[in-house]
Formats: structure tokens, C-alpha cells, sequence
């Protein structure tokens, strides 16, 4: 980053009027009406917890495909259900914090969904990545053939299934070696 | 208190919480709480009291909150009158149930000062603390690179002392617990920190005078030596960086008198 921020030229912000704004505060003003407008039974903070529960459990520090899966049908479910049954107090005029914690947990579903389908797609264990499905005697077993590669996931709607994107690690020097804690 | 065998004791609470929309009076509601365990912090018991409400169909109480460690200075309530509670030394969010009775009512108020209006029930606007450090609550140093650290030296008692001013997380309990609504706890924590440091020489009378001419501006008061502030400060910060504060500003004062020429100011010292 370095003085990246710092170059930032005030005033070089986009206007307020330009297309890509307007479409946003559209977008935002839609999402803050859905939100208000479903008043279900269960709060913000219940949703959050449950998709910790979640994402805690198959998604932690050890993890494995049948875990993975069953993960992301939960969070699926879970997000249906939350968009269905959420209850949002408070109005969009006026400061709310719960309608400003279902907004973030509405995008921590998303990501959550994301988060497992990446440790899912990852056919190997690195680091404290560990899916028990791939180790050597306990260590973590990386698969550098099919996993040199820095992977990035796109946004590709609401209810998509986000896509994946790679960016391959190419090292001409140095040889990629793993490192033994034994 | 009650207390079943194997498990966590619980209180039974009344609580007399601040409602208010913006720019409207405000009120007290009463609300119970029938089990609060004793290892709530006193932002999860609101919490708490938050999803009671919304199960019931009605608003919830709005309070700022972030880190919850006590270390953001984003916590702010006046509870039975006392800003962070009861217990010396600690924010809101580190304070915690067992410091209170079974059966008690407890008061929860946002803080009360002019230039902290209510945005809505328990969470004020403390934008004037950002208007104050923006006008001098900085070093200016080229970005991109961090400088060497060693290349200047810092005696370890300035060290100390300018860490001690800078433990201050600018809550503003220091501006709620005045008579006056004074923040010069506050701001004489900031100045302090900056002054005395080597590295803040060179805007130290402009920084002064900066800072303290926002602070009047923003509509605090002025000290008095009551120090209830200082008995409320979650970090400590004691009375004596406001005496450097007003020896700081009456020394920029007359430096500025003596070079004055009559001409604007280009800023320099």
C-alpha cells in the first residue's frame, strides 16, 4: 500500500450522479426496503449464530468434503430461511443497528457459502488449512501439481454460486519444498 | 442471586433505559430482565435486553459498541450515573454483571453534554473528538516508508509519558462526567502525547492553539478542577495533563504575541 492513500487527490471521488452511483443507492435502497419489509420471527443476531455454528463446525481448523458439503446446504438453507423469516425492527430512515447487523449478516451468508465452497474446491491441506482427507502421517499433504495457484471468487448475483478464478504461482528460481515439523 | 448447583448464577434486573429519536425529548423506559448471568459484560445483558425487545415486536435500544475489549472508545454509557459504570478503570464493555445486585434497577443513560447530541437512545455524536484531533492530533511526516525508529532517540521517561497520555481512547467519558462539559482531559491527553515527543516539536505551538481553538468551537466547557473526569477515565489519564495543556497553550500564546507581525499566519512556528 505504501502511499497509496496518501497520492489520493481530493475532489478526484466520482460525483454523486454518475451512473454507477445512482445504480448502487438503488440497489442499497431496495435491499434496506426487502429487509424492513419481511418481518419473520427470528432476529439478525439468531441467523449469526447459526451460521457460526456452521461454519465452525465444518469449516474450523480441520475439515473434510462430506463436511464441506453438508455445510454448504445448511448455510443455503439457512440464507433462504433468513431472507424468509428474518425480523428487522427499527426503519430505514433513521439509525438501526439491527437493520445495519442484518445487512452484514445477509453478506457474512454469502460469504460463509463462499468460505466453504473454497475449502471444498481445495484438494489438499496447507497449513492450518488441514482437510483431513489429505495428510502424510499427520502432516498437512499439499498438492503443489494441481494447487500452485492464488484463486480469487467472483460475485455472481444474489443466490449464484460465486466463480473461481486463478492466478498461477510461477517460480523460476526457487523450488516450492515443504517444510517438515517433525 | 440465585444459584442452581453446576450452573451459572443469574440476577433478576430492572433497568430504566434512555429512549430518544433525534432532535426529540427523550424518556426513560422500564424494561425487566428476569436471568442476567453474573459473566455478562454489561453490553451482552443489553444485548439481551435487544432480542427481548424484538421478540416482542418493538425497537430496539440503540448503543455504540466495536471492539469490546476496551480498547476502541466506542462504548458510552452513563449508568446509575456514572460514565462506564461503577468500577474505576474500565470501559462499559469490560464491565461486567457480577458488579451488581440481584433484584437492582439500573439506570442507562447515553452521555449528557451539549456537544454531544443524541443521535438515538444511547448513541451520541462524538464527531466533535474527530474535528479536535483533525486540527492537530497528527505529526506530519512524509508517507510511503516508515523512517528508521533509532534515528531519533526518545528518553525512556518521555517514552513513558507520552505513552501514558496516549492510552486515552477518546471516549468522551471524560466530557460526560463534567459539570462544565469540559473535554480537556481529552484534549490535554492528545497534546501531551504529541507535545513532549521529539517528533512533535515541529507543529507543537500551532498544534496547541489548533486544538484547543476547535475545542472551544465544538461547545465544550472549560475546566474547573472538579476531576470528576479523571475518576471516571476507563484508562486513568490524570488531571495533570490538562495543567501541561494550559501550560502549552499559554506558552504558544505568547510565542504567537511576540512573533506576530501582523500579517496571517502561513502556519509555521
Amino acid at each position: 500500500m505504501t502511499d497509496y492513500l496518501a497520492g489520493e487527490k481530493s475532489g478526484s471521488r466520482p460525483a454523486q450522479d454518475a451512473p454507477e452511483f445512482q445504480a448502487v443507492v438503488k440497489d442499497v435502497n431496495a435491499r434496506v426496503a426487502k429487509l424492513l419489509s419481511i418481518n419473520g420471527t427470528k432476529s439478525p443476531r439468531y441467523y449469526h449464530k447459526a451460521l457460526g455454528k456452521i461454519t465452525w463446525g465444518q469449516c474450523g481448523m480441520a475439515r473434510d468434503k462430506a463436511g464441506l458439503e453438508q455445510a454448504i446446504r445448511d448455510l443455503q438453507a439457512l440464507r433462504d430461511d433468513f431472507w424468509k423469516n428474518v425480523k428487522v425492527v427499527g426503519s430505514g430512515e433513521a439509525l438501526a443497528p439491527e437493520l445495519e447487523r442484518a445487512g452484514r449478516v445477509a453478506d457474512f451468508l454469502d460469504f460463509g457459502i463462499m468460505m466453504c465452497l473454497d475449502a471444498l474446491t481445495r484438494e489438499e491441506s496447507c497449513g492450518g488449512h488441514f482437510r483431513t482427507e489429505y495428510q502424510d502421517a499427520g502432516e498437512a499433504q499439499r498438492d503443489d501439481a494441481a494447487f500452485a495457484h492464488a484463486a480469487v471468487w467472483e460475485w455472481q448475483g444474489d443466490g449464484q454460486l460465486p466463480a473461481r478464478h486463478i492466478e498461477p504461482l510461477v517460480y523460476e528460481e526457487t523450488q516450492l519444498s515443504t517444510r517438515s515439523y517433525k | 442471586m440465585v444459584q442452581d448447583n453446576g450452573k451459572e448464577p443469574t440476577l433478576a434486573l430492572k433497568l430504566r433505559v434512555w429512549r430518544q429519536r433525534r432532535g426529540q425529548p427523550g424518556a426513560f423506559e422500564e424494561h425487566a430482565l428476569p436471568a442476567v448471568p453474573t459473566s455478562a459484560s454489561f453490553l451482552e445483558m443489553m444485548d439481551m435486553l435487544n432480542e427481548q425487545l424484538i421478540a416482542q415486536g418493538k425497537d430496539t435500544f440503540a448503543f455504540d459498541h466495536d471492539c469490546r475489549e476496551g480498547i476502541c472508545g466506542m462504548c458510552s454509557m452513563t449508568i446509575n450515573g456514572m460514565p462506564h459504570g461503577p468500577i474505576p478503570g474500565v470501559t462499559t464493555c469490560q464491565l461486567h454483571m457480577r458488579n451488581f445486585r440481584d433484584g437492582e434497577t439500573i439506570t442507562v443513560e447515553p452521555w449528557r453534554a451539549r456537544a454531544f447530541p443524541v443521535l438515538k437512545d444511547l448513541a451520541v455524536d462524538r464527531s466533535a473528538f474527530d474535528k479536535v484531533i483533525q486540527s492537530g492530533g497528527f505529526i506530519t511526516v512524509r508517507t510511503g516508508s516508515a523512517p528508521e525508529a533509532n534515528n531519533i532517540p526518545v528518553p525512556k521517561p518521555i517514552a513513558d509519558e507520552a505513552m501514558d497520555a496516549a492510552e486515552c481512547i477518546g471516549c468522551g467519558a471524560c466530557v460526560a462526567s463534567c459539570k462544565n462539559g469540559s473535554a480537556m482531559l481529552f484534549v490535554g491527553a492528545k497534546i501531551n502525547h504529541l507535545n513532549i515527543l521529539p517528533q512533535g516539536q515541529a507543529e507543537r505551538d500551532r498544534r496547541t492553539l489548533a486544538m484547543v481553538k476547535t475545542m472551544d468551537d465544538a461547545g465544550f466547557g472549560n475546566c474547573t478542577n472538579y476531576g470528576e473526569c479523571q475518576a471516571h477515565c476507563p484508562k486513568s489519564i490524570t488531571l495533570d495533563v490538562i495543567a501541561k495543556l494550559n501550560r502549552d497553550y499559554l506558552r504558544a500564546r505568547v510565542k504567537e504575541f511576540f512573533s506576530s507581525t501582523g500579517k496571517p499566519s502561513k502556519g509555521g512556528d
